[in-house]
């Protein structure tokens, strides 16, 4: 097989891909970024964000759940993906309720650090200001349905590395929602721990560790320092280790 | 206490989650936690799972319902608002119940629910799962005298459940009845290589919406490796305006299982499964008595037709109300006992689909076909129909004309033809293949029904002049937003977006920036979600806004419009405090 058969082109770069890999696995190993907030390297992907939306000649489709394949020729930083990104940035900010001021994940925040990328300077879109509850009943950790994105990133770290099947996306429509896989669905009753990886995985608000607010004051929050693309192109799980003790150091500082 | 359930009893084989799951709301009206606890051990699966299941499915409730539970379908055919009128408000009012909440008693529950695939016969409802039709505001106040009265729904007046099935018009498939075993015989006798070269010689493309080549996919699945092979039919039916499945399945079931039984002859299956609306429940003792009759004649069960190593039987699942499900990777997922999400594709089902695996998937009239095609040869099909697509399509005709039901056309009618023959008079626009499909105009009226011109899953909603199309838009709105699984972004929040900008607009408060956003969340759904249900959910929006602008513009407001009602966000802060007085209000 020669090397020209396992590449790809992404924006007219060639990029290498070995079988196997996703369009989003290809571009991330060659620091190439693709937005995506539901997707983490190391968890299987999911699919559902659809930040990392590219197009493969007039097809959209999700560049974390589609394989690479031998001169696909791939649009992704382009001046309209990027306003459907935004667009379903603002989706997922009216849906829940995303009040940054008021929210001690603010400055931490991939969706809001999502929203700066893409210069998103308003909602555009009604709020639905939908009743979701607050579950406090963990002593360590706080869930926080209001400003959950569905990603499903907790429920696949606690299911793949965790290995405690924590959390499920159940419901249809709009009135999916995170439960609690534990009898009576509060987060005390289940198996989490602040060491677990679904518990810090989060990328907004929505699961937060307990007596730790504001130990950053604002300001000096990764997203204050560093634009998403950066940070994402650093993340991988076997790194998760290192990157929650970088987040320790952080608070520690 | 009359037990109005027992003209209900489906008895459902109950190893399957979902027909488990259907017993206990049968029996208890709802589903508790505990039940599903106790579930969940049965079944050792996560109790997460148990849960996700009964929150995705319509038809299964964790609060619980009324002894006599009534469902209206909100179908623009088959729904409650025939004629200026409203079905659903007037028995809720006769009954004093407020529809989505069972009353206080527990006698009576009233709700809505998508098309019921009952578009032909009127107004129709489910009540305990059976249909009722032909509704009108005397029946309405008769059904609420025997639900007041307690009376359970066998002691109803018999012809108030009859589904009379019209068949206006016959070609290939509903003229001859196929002798069960016929086309089996012939397989067998040519073999599984020959029997697909006919198959793929009569051009025979896939009936259910997608229009795949039946035996390209058929040879896939039969080229897979795999432990085991299954044959699914795709019998969920839940397009709005579709009922032909319907008819089709009570008159030509002996044609889906011998449909289904060839497929497995050809891609090497043991088993198949039906899946089958739960709107379709009614349907079951019918299908499984003609499945024990087959059995019993050797065409299915262990060595089929006396032949060495030919073993294949076929059940029968029933979903539980959600659209999605005849998508068909959420149909297999369903069929696994899951919540009904798209699966990622690729790996598409012919390779990786029940249990991970090869699984052909086929829509019942493309099942019925297929045996029809074995039966009497490639060309008896292919000389009817175009080139590119042979042979004939089951339209299901329902809306605004004289004779709506069930029309057989070869491929390249013309879509004028269709609206003379059922009697449709100052037709102002035909939405073809549901919802999801497309909406024409007159100016359209001469295209042709086939896979190059204008392609339909089976439904022909008929728009008569007088209707006003804004408000179709609305319920096509409605009905996606209701359907959407949820799984994806531009799908979950957008078609919620879409719903409530046509809301709007139709409500007066609508400016022409609304119709911007109409566009870009159009565009938005259509080209960013994941799955079929995504990419054709605002298709309706954008036929509207090319086809029929006017529908949009009359409704415009000129000046600007606050998006909500300030005063109507005041009357919490009313209630609170007790005040109904002119100065707590803002004019
Ligand atoms: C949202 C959605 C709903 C669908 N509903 C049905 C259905 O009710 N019946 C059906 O046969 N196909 C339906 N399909 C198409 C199926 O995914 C699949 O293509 C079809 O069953 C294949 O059968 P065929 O090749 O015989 O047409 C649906 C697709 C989507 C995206
Ligand atoms: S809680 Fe956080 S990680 Fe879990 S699904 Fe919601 S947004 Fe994603
Ligand atoms: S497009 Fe709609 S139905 Fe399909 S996966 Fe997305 S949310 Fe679900
Ligand atoms: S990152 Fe690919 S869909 Fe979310």
């Amino acid at each position: 097989m020669s090397a020209m058969q396992n590449t790809i082109r992404i924006d007219r770069q060639e990029i290498p891909f070995t079988p196997g890999q996703t369009i989003m696995d290809a571009a991330l190993a060659a620091k190439v970024y693709i937005p995506h907030l539901c997707h983490y390297p190391g968890l299987p992907p999911s699919g559902n964000c659809r930040l990392c939306v590219v197009e493969i000649e007039n097809r959209s489709v999700a560049a974390c759940t589609t394989p690479a394949a031998a001169d696909q020729t791939i649009r992704s930083n382009t001046p309209e993906l990027n306003e459907a990104r935004k667009a379903l940035t603002q989706m997922l900010f009216v849906e829940g309720d995303h009040i940054c001021p008021s929210c001690e994940k603010t400055g931490n925040c991939k969706l809001q650090a999502m929203a700066y990328y893409l210069g998103m300077l308003d909602d555009h879109f009604p709020q639905f200001y939908q009743r979701r509850e607050i579950d406090a009943s963990h002593p360590d950790i706080l869930l926080d349905h209001r400003r959950c994105i569905l990603c499903d990133l907790c429920v696949r770290a606690s299911r793949e590395v965790d290995g405690k099947n924590v959390f499920a996306i159940v419901g249809r429509g709009t009135k999916t929602h995170l439960i609690v896989n534990s009898p009576g669905g509060k987060l005390a009753n289940s198996p989490i721990a602040t060491t677990d990886l679904a518990a810090t995985i989060c990328p907004v608000g929505a699961i937060l560790i307990k007596q730790q607010g504001y130990q950053v004051p604002i300001g000096q929050r990764i997203y204050d320092q560093h634009t998403i693309r950066e940070t994402s192109l650093q993340e991988h799980i076997a790194d998760c280790d290192k990157l929650k003790r970088k987040e320790h150091q952080d608070i520690e500082r | 206490m009359t037990n109005s359930c027992q003209h209900n009893s489906f008895n459902l084989p109950q190893e399957h989650l979902l027909h488990r799951l259907h017993a206990l709301q049968q029996e208890y009206l709802h589903i508790s936690p505990q039940a599903m606890q106790q579930v969940a051990a049965e079944f050792n699966l996560p109790l997460s799972q148990v849960a996700g299941v009964v929150a995705f499915y319509s038809f299964f409730s964790a609060q619980p319902c009324g002894r006599f539970h009534i469902l209206f379908s909100n179908c623009t055919s088959c729904g409650y608002l025939p004629d200026g009128q409203n079905l659903m408000q007037l028995l809720a009012q006769q009954l004093q119940v407020n529809p989505g909440k069972t009353r206080a008693d527990g006698l009576i529950s009233i709700g809505e629910t998508s098309c019921i695939g009952l578009c032909d016969q009127g107004a129709s409802l489910l009540v305990n799962g059976i249909p009722l039709t032909h509704l009108n505001p005397d029946k309405i106040t008769q059904i609420a005298q025997q639900i007041t009265a307690n009376i359970s729904t066998d002691k109803w007046p018999a012809e108030w459940f009859e589904i009379h099935d019209t068949i206006y018009r016959r070609n290939l498939l509903l003229t001859t009845q196929l002798a069960p075993g016929s086309a089996l015989q012939q397989a067998i006798t040519h073999g599984a290589a020959e029997t697909l070269t006919t198959i793929q010689q009569s051009g025979l493309n896939g009936r259910g919406g997608a229009g795949f080549n039946t035996s390209k996919k058929w040879q896939l699945c039969r080229e897979a490796p795999g432990d085991a092979h299954y044959v699914i039919c795709n019998a969920d039916e839940g397009e709005p305006g579709t009922f032909k499945d319907r008819v089709l399945l009570r008159h030509h079931a002996e044609a889906l299982f011998e449909g289904m039984t060839i497929c497995a002859f050809i891609i090497g299956a043991n088993k198949g499964s039906i899946y089958l609306r739960g709107e379709y429940r009614y349907l079951l003792s019918h299908l499984q008595a003609v499945l024990t009759q087959r059995r019993k004649h050797g065409l299915l069960g262990r060595h089929i037709l006396n032949h060495a190593d030919f073993h294949f039987d076929i059940d029968i699942v029933v979903g539980a109300g959600a659209y999605i499900c005849g998508e068909e990777s959420a149909l297999i997922e369903s069929l696994e006992g899951k919540p009904g999400i798209p699966r990622i594709r690729p790996p598409f089902p012919v390779t990786h689909g029940y249990l991970g695996q090869p699984t052909v998937v086929n829509n019942v009239e493309t099942l019925i076909a297929a045996a029809h095609i074995v039966a009497h040869g490639s060309s008896w099909f292919n000389s009817v129909g175009t080139q590119k697509s042979t042979g004939t399509k089951i339209l299901s005709v329902s809306g605004d004309c004289l004779s709506p039901g069930i029309y057989e056309y070869p491929f390249g009618v013309r879509i004028q033809q269709i609206l003379g023959d059922c009697g449709a008079q100052r037709v102002q626009a035909v939405q073809l293949g549901g919802p999801a499909g497309k909406l024409i105009g007159a100016p359209d009226f001469n295209h042709t029904i086939s896979f190059e011109d204008i392609s339909t899953g089976g439904s022909f909603l008929i728009f008569g002049h007088q209707r006003d199309l804004l408000t179709v838009h609305r319920n096509f709105a409605h009905f996606f937003a209701h359907e959407s699984c949820g799984f994806c972004t531009p799908c979950r929040v957008g078609t919620q977006l879409l719903k409530s900008n046509l809301d709007k607009i139709a409500e007066g408060h609508g400016t022409t920036n609304d119709i911007e956003t109409l566009k870009q969340l159009a565009f938005l759904i259509q080209h960013h979600s994941h799955c079929g249900l995504g990419h054709t959910a605002a298709n309706h929006v954008l036929d509207g806004l090319q086809h029929f602008p006017q529908v949009f513009a009359a409704h415009l407001n000129q000046h600007f419009v606050a998006q909500f009602d300030l005063d109507q966000a005041l009357e919490s802060a009313r209630q609170i405090t007790r005040r109904d007085d002119a100065t707590a209000h803002l004019d």
